[in-house]
């Protein structure tokens, strides 16, 4: 019975690490770019309602539709909004 | 003697093909020479260059290091013509060899440069194959500079994959359209008991078309060490060579089938052996 405990497979725990590591390589962004994409969307966002930039979260996921080798990357960005209805 | 370099006006489609990794060690120059092998066998008239500047080894992988008058570098310095410097192999008609220089680096020769030799060498010759240095620096980009087709190679470990995505990404960034992966040295064995990555697992990470899976097979140490490459021969990855020619000539051929128990090979092989 011991063998249904075993630790996972010596396959499984390197496409496991190939996964995280692929996901991070592919991603051929800087994090200073990143930054400033981060400051122009909050810039363009803020002109319409109230965000909050400071909980704002963006990335970049491999996890992308099926074209090219099936990875394109994506962006995400996670906004906290905190007033929708920005009065100008 | 013939001489195969007559003026034949009609213009030749020819394949540049060039065999890259990113990892070295994992079967770049092997599968150079066997592809390139493979496909004189054919019937095809084939130019196997080597393009690692400084650490050349296609010559004796293919057992025609002691014919070696020119090399790239001299064509490309203008020191011979094109033709000085190809080796032709004489247990196979129609394959050439260019050999790289031992004693320069890799900056003797630009990307420019290898364009204008390899486009010389497509009115001769059907194939032309390219084997890569390790790395991603000037060499390869001289390597892939007149290719239009991608073999890569890769064996089923973490650091051969990495690469090879990275290769990948830049063959992609370079506008290559075909890329086709090679997995080498798979061990059947190791796959089974799950200590060893699937050539379908490498696949679904990589996400190129597979050309060929080549297993671990100690034949190609045998035939390293007689400068004689084994593909056609009846050995296991003699064989996988073979179809990997087959599918680069646009044949359809069913893989071997490594991963069903204990492997079929070590089946027939054990039989060979006690016979």
């Amino acid at each position: 019975m011991k063998h249904f405990f075993r630790k996972k497979s010596s396959c499984q725990v390197a496409k496991d690490r190939l996964k995280i590591l692929l996901i991070s390589d592919r991603v051929n962004c800087s994090p200073e770019t990143m930054e400033l994409i981060k400051a122009d969307i909050t810039k363009v966002i803020s002109k319409y309602m109230k965000i909050d930039a400071e909980n704002m979260d963006i990335q970049i996921n491999a996890k992308g539709n099926k074209s090219g080798r099936g990875k394109t990357p994506i962006l995400y960005a996670n906004i906290p909004i905190l007033d929708l209805h920005k009065q100008t | 003697m013939e001489n195969n370099f007559s003026t034949d006006t009609k213009a030749k489609v020819s394949e540049v093909i060039v065999v890259t990794s990113g990892k070295g060690g994992v079967g770049k120059t092997t599968t150079s020479a066997n592809v390139g092998t493979g496909l004189a066998k054919l019937g095809k008239k084939v130019c196997l260059i080597d393009t690692d500047i400084g650490l050349r080894n296609l010559d004796v992988v293919m057992g025609l290091e002691n014919r070696i008058v020119y090399n790239l570098v001299d064509v490309v310095e203008g020191n011979c013509r094109i033709k000085q410097a190809l080796i032709r192999d004489k247990r196979h008609p129609g394959l050439y060899l260019m050999p790289s220089a031992q004693t320069r680096d890799k900056s003797a020769v630009s990307p420019g440069q290898m364009v204008k030799v390899i486009d010389h060498l497509k009115e001769e010759f059907d194939y032309i194959i390219l084997d890569c240095p390790a790395g991603i620096e000037q060499g390869f980009q001289n390597a892939i500079a007149g290719a239009n087709r991608a073999l890569v190679v890769t064996t089923p470990e973490v650091s051969a994959i990495r690469d090879a995505d990275r290769i990948i990404g830049l063959l992609e960034a370079n506008g290559f359209k075909q890329m086709d992966l090679i997995i080498n040295r798979l061990r059947a064995d190791m796959v089974k008991r799950g200590d060893m990555m699937s050539a379908s697992d490498v696949v679904d990470i990589l996400a190129i078309p597979l050309i060929g899976i080549i297993p671990d097979d100690e034949n190609v140490v045998i035939a390293t060490n007689q400068g004689d490459p084994l593909v056609g021969n009846d050995t296991p990855a003699g064989q996988a060579y073979a179809n990997v020619v087959h599918r680069i000539e646009g044949k359809e051929v069913p893989f071997m089938n490594f991963e069903r128990g204990v492997s079929f090979w070590t089946k027939v092989s054990g039989i060979f052996h006690k016979a």
